[in-house]
């Protein structure tokens, strides 16, 4: 017996929400980034799962896709994380309200 | 049956880590919590016959992409996150966000229960290695190749942005490329 598609949407669902909470509660700029990291986690795993219920690779392979997105965002944004970090010493997201500096 | 078990074991694993992920302070404790809830989805990943993608879960997410974040966490060396007493709008929205989206989970889960359970197409090639191979570089050869200049992008962006110029230095720069310029006019030439 395996489990259903739906315990795999809703275990899916649940760190989705984990991870949006994550973002709005976190004020580091790190922290709010692994969140997110989080949350492409939980739609990896709904392709996984819809890939395994239908018998077809597209859904592995977009979940491929969305690792690359995920390995090019964490370059960029630990890149302005530092870049930010230079100039304000903090990486608190409050301190970068300003558009100027 | 022990699918279903190790389901089960691993989903609690992973949902555990990723409350810790958020509930911690320290974000070195919160990287390692996070590594914690990928090496379970990758476990995850197996019970759903897909070896590949847990392989390379294991490498990118747990390898590759949580060393660089823990490689900045030490080398910026910040202080633990300051007490949450700022913005408490904020937090009703972050908590009506919350509600929303676990109530739409449970939508869905029973909408999806409701539906009369489909049997699994048992395709004995979904998932293996070969299938993916087969698929990226056929199939979808032009998306692979979209995700290739967009980490070449990602790279030449990171190192622009980290690189550190003064203005007597970028000045530099840019008489040092005009005088290529103009040697390979000469050479034209």
């Amino acid at each position: 017996m395996e489990p259903s598609l739906a315990s795999y949407l809703a275990l899916s669902g649940i760190l989705f929400t984990i991870g949006a909470v994550g973002v709005t509660f976190k004020r580091n700029a790190i922290g709010m980034f692994m969140c997110i990291e989080l949350m492409l986690n939980a739609v990896n795993l709904t392709f996984v799962a819809f890939a395994r219920y239908y018998g077809d690779v597209t859904g592995q392979l977009f979940v491929f896709m969305v690792m690359s997105v995920a390995a090019a965002e964490a370059a960029v944004g630990l890149g302005i994380i530092i870049a930010f970090f230079r100039n304000k010493e903090s990486v608190d997201v409050d301190d970068a309200s300003l558009m100027r500096n | 049956m022990a699918t279903t078990v190790l389901f089960f074991i691993f989903a609690g694993i992973a949902i555990a880590c990723a409350v810790s992920t958020v509930y911690q302070r320290n974000p070195l404790y919160s990287a390692i919590s996070l590594v914690g809830v990928f090496l379970s989805l990758s476990g995850i990943y197996v019970t759903l016959a897909a070896p590949f993608i847990a392989a390379v879960q294991v490498l990118i997410y747990a390898g590759a992409i949580m060393v660089l974040v823990v490689f900045v966490i030490m080398l910026l060396n910040f202080d633990d996150e300051p007490g949450r007493n700022r913005l408490k709008y904020l937090y009703v929205m972050g908590i009506g966000l919350g509600v929303l989206l676990l109530g739409q989970t449970f939508y869905i889960y029973s909408a999806v229960m409701r539906v009369p359970n489909v049997a699994i197409e048992q395709t004995k090639t979904a998932g293996k290695t070969l299938s993916i191979g087969q698929g990226m570089y056929t199939e979808y050869l032009l998306p692979v190749e979209i995700v290739g200049i967009m980490l070449l992008m990602a790279i030449i962006g990171a190192v622009i942005l980290v690189r550190r110029l003064n203005q007597p230095q970028l000045e530099l720069v840019v008489e040092n490329e005009l005088e290529d310029e103009r040697l390979e006019e000469g050479m034209l030439n």
